[in-house]
């Protein structure tokens, strides 16, 4: 019993954990899909967040604050458009110039607005999205295992939570089943073959980092008005390249994506877990190390255990027909 | 004569101070195959990408069955009916051919439906015209030749009546080439427009209904196919007389300068692709090896250059041993005077990134003329690349410009130059006129016939007949991987051609 309520914990942890990574990763999915190689996911995130935060405290309303982050992001995902699509600018250059836009002018409208050191006011509970309770869920805490899995795991997760996990099959159906998708994956792939074609790669380009728009912003709205209770500094802390690096593991694909990205999330929740609890044979290990643990197996396995991984392959090159 | 498919009234167009296409006045009779030829850098490709809304021209007027149409972009040009094959394929390669075809051309939002339309038009279009491919292979695993044929029905799925085929047989075997020819017929008998640019006179004269010469961003005559030949489309399209088979004289062999022995070698996959393969080449003479592509030729050319790994046999150059673990250093075969120009001049022979005069002496660069101390001497490297533009002729003259901004004949004059200059003992080179055009042809086998006479020994890969007809001294037939016979190059097409489709070979093993 105590072991299933420890694993239904972990497990818990893992997906509260792995949602900012899977927003951030389809987010990735859909520029990268493009031809458009986005480093600045972690910029997004962090911008979104703050924005988010920022507009939740002074209107009082999680809603308006998911509406200003989502807003911002696809802002700065546009600058990067703008950058890397029309004047066919250096996308890693322009993904670095975003984060260090995000890194830096988030602190201080932070400090300007709030007068916190960089923080936004906490948020009071109708300024957050809260935790959703699943019908029945209540009922069923008690039956072991199947119940306890719904209503320990299942449910009383936050709305954003939900909408990580539904935008999987969603991204999977819009890529693979519809004609977004497929002009999405070809301009990625050959924009010669889709400008043609008769499609403006320029026009299919810029929805697509739209969506990356979108998507960071939820993944920021998540982290400062589910997560947690108002923006901190720095507080996306690297998820935008573990994300990335989610991605490559996955190989561009949004179901291989959701269950890299619960894997790191796993690690992370893992790496939580064990902090100052002793483990058998080893003995008690440095807060440290556990706290690296996540990074060094992200290194690991994306070193060793991927295989190939080919990036869309006209990824990161800006499109100029040729004379 | 019938109405005009096509016309095309004055039309400009200028890349900065490049005049590409000056006053073009064309007329394309439908229903008829159109041959637009001219060299490297005649405009052929501009106008043919005015044509399909991919440049808008600077004046001039496009009328399409007789109606003047603007065609800002490719959706314009797909909507006027017509459809281009250009000779990059625009193709998704890791898409099946069915999401190749829709691409563009879906329809409606969702996927679904317009797939299972394109399947069965896809059938019909394979029907109606013999275009069999497999609508759910990939692209990436068909052949160049089927790759082509999906981008026909790309065309044909759009509706087009009036088909631009940009150098489409550059890529081909020859027996794909006679298939797709094949396949122009039938698109001509069904009332298409076929409109086919090329620089390879034999397939203007094998196929056209009637011929158009461009030179230098010019039109200089449009011809009835039946009434001009070989010699006067040649000498329209350079602007004086070409020699289309280069004279030379006797051979006078010398020493053997390589030797090759029992060679095998194997591919990636463990084929087979050399199989016991021996021959000697003299000094001062030109041994050809034939055969259709793919039999093996390239791989013989890689081991002997030591680049790839033979399995087992010897080859001596100068009497002594080449490593043929295909870790052999490149650097000490070219001071062993082996020169070595790659079939792919984009992928092994240049960085199409560097400049001119870096691409000149690539390989060759730690040689002391090219060094000051630790350092490159750049002027010397300068003044070397500027030698070798003037002795070569390569077209800019401009040794700062960035190789991948040269067209293909100049490209393969680059690389030759640089094997050439360095005065090697033995010169492989592998399909040396591929995708060059008349007048570099003529000075490329000019060259070659050069170091002939000057006692170097020249082994000549290529998959064109009459280039090794008209240059060796001796043919060797490649057929599966083995040398299945030896001719002199008084042998008559025919026979070769048996010999390369493995006839004789068959009836020996019998």
């Amino acid at each position: 019993m105590e072991f299933i309520d420890a694993l239904i914990n972990i497990l818990n942890s893992t997906i509260r954990v792995s949602v900012p990574l899977l927003l951030a990763c389809l987010a990735g999915l859909y520029s990268e899909r493009a031809g458009v190689f986005d480093i600045g996911l972690e910029g997004k995130m962090l911008a979104g967040a703050f924005a988010g935060a920022a507009a939740a405290a002074v209107f009082a309303s999680a809603w308006i604050g998911l509406l200003v982050a989502v807003l911002v992001s696809i802002g700065m995902a546009l600058v990067h458009g703008f950058a890397s699509i029309t004047h066919r600018g250096n996308q890693i250059v322009s993904g670095v110039a975003i984060n260090f836009i995000a890194a830096g002018s988030t602190i201080i409208l932070g400090q300007a607005w709030f007068q916190q050191g960089g923080r936004t006011p906490s948020l009071p509970p109708e300024a957050r999205f809260g935790a959703i309770n699943l019908p029945g869920a209540d009922a069923l805490r008690d039956v072991p295992v199947i119940g306890q899995l719904y209503s320990g795991l299942l449910s009383g997760h936050s709305l954003l939570t939900y909408v990580a996990f539904l935008a999987v099959p969603f991204t999977w159906w819009v890529l693979f089943r519809t004609r977004f998708g497929l002009r999405l994956r070809a301009v990625g792939e050959n924009p010669a073959a889709v400008d043609t074609a008769g499609i403006s790669v320029a026009w299919l380009r810029y929805r697509a980092v739209i969506c990356t728009g979108i998507l960071t912003g939820l993944a920021g709205s998540y982290m400062a008005l589910a997560q947690n209770a108002g923006f901190v500094k720095d507080m996306t802390a690297g998820r935008g390249y573990i994300a990335l690096a989610a991605l490559i593991f996955a190989k561009w694909k949004p179901v291989p994506a959701m269950f890299a990205c619960l894997l790191f999330g796993f690690l992370d929740a893992l790496s939580i877990r064990l902090q100052g609890s002793p483990l058998p044979v080893i003995g008690k290990v440095p807060v440290q190390l556990m706290q690296a643990l996540p990074y060094v197996l992200t290194v690991i396995l994306l070193a060793g255990f991927i295989g190939k991984a080919i990036p869309p392959r006209a990824g990161g090159v800006p499109y100029v027909k040729e004379r | 004569m019938a109405e005009a498919a096509i016309e095309l009234i004055g039309i400009n167009k200028s890349f900065g101070a490049v005049r590409a296409n000056r006053d073009i006045a064309l007329e394309i009779p439908r229903g008829t195959i159109h041959g637009i030829i001219g060299e490297n850098g005649a405009g052929k490709s501009t106008l043919m990408s005015i044509l399909y809304g991919f440049y808008q021209a600077d004046s001039g007027e496009i009328r399409v069955n007789g109606k003047p149409t603007a065609i800002k972009t490719p959706n314009d040009a797909i909507a006027a009916g017509i459809g281009m094959v250009h000779q990059h394929f625009m193709l998704v390669e890791n898409f099946s051919v069915l999401e190749n075809v829709i691409l563009g051309a879906e329809g409606e939002a969702l996927l679904n439906r317009s797939i299972s339309k394109a399947r069965s038009e896809l059938r019909r279009l394979e029907q109606e015209y013999g275009l069999e491919v497999d609508p759910d292979a990939l692209i990436e695993e068909l052949p160049v030749g089927l790759q082509q044929r999906v981008e026909i029905l790309k065309a044909l799925y759009r509706g087009a009546e009036i088909l631009i085929l940009d150098e489409p047989t550059g890529v081909l075997t020859p027996a794909e080439a006679d298939h797709l020819f094949r396949i122009l017929q039938q698109l001509k008998e069904q009332g298409k427009t076929v409109v086919l640019i090329t620089h390879k006179l034999r397939e203007i004269m094998a196929i056209t209904d009637n011929v158009s010469v461009m030179r230098q961003g010019t039109m200089v005559a449009t011809r009835k196919t039946s009434e001009t030949t070989v010699e006067e489309l040649a000498e329209l399209m350079v602007g004086r007389r070409v020699l289309l088979r280069v004279e030379k004289g006797e051979a006078s062999p010398g020493d053997v300068k390589l030797s090759v022995k029992n060679l095998t070698v194997k591919d990636s996959r463990g084929v087979t692709m050399v199989d016991d393969v021996s021959f000697d080449i003299r000094a001062g003479e030109i041994v050809g090896i034939a055969g259709v592509a793919g039999n093996g030729q390239s791989e013989l050319m890689e081991a002997v250059s030591g680049i790839r790994k033979a399995v087992s046999g010897t080859v001596m150059l100068d009497g002594k041993p080449i490593d043929l673990t295909g870790q052999a250093d490149p650097g000490e075969l070219r001071d062993r005077g082996l020169a070595h120009v790659p079939e792919d001049r984009h992928h092994v022979g240049l960085v199409l990134a560097f400049d001119e005069s870096e691409n000149s002496i690539l390989g060759y660069h730690d040689k002391p003329q090219y060094l000051k101390g630790p350092f490159l001497n750049l002027d010397a490297i300068q003044k070397d690349a500027q030698e070798k533009i003037e002795k070569y002729d390569i077209r800019p003259a401009n040794p700062k410009l960035k190789t991948a901004n040269f067209s293909g004949g100049n490209q393969q004059k680059i690389v030759l130059a640089r094997e050439i200059e360095q005065d090697p003992g033995v010169l492989i080179v592998g399909q040396p006129t591929r995708g060059v055009d008349v007048g570099a042809i003529e000075f490329i086998h000019k060259r070659l016939i050069a170091m002939r006479d000057q006692g170097k020994a020249v082994l000549l890969i290529s998959v064109e007949l009459d280039e090794i007809r008209s240059l060796s001294d001796r043919i060797l037939v490649m057929f599966a991987g083995r040398i299945v016979g030896e001719r002199g190059p008084e042998t008559s097409e025919g026979e070769l051609g048996l010999l390369m489709a493995g006839v004789e070979h068959k009836e020996a093993a019998e």
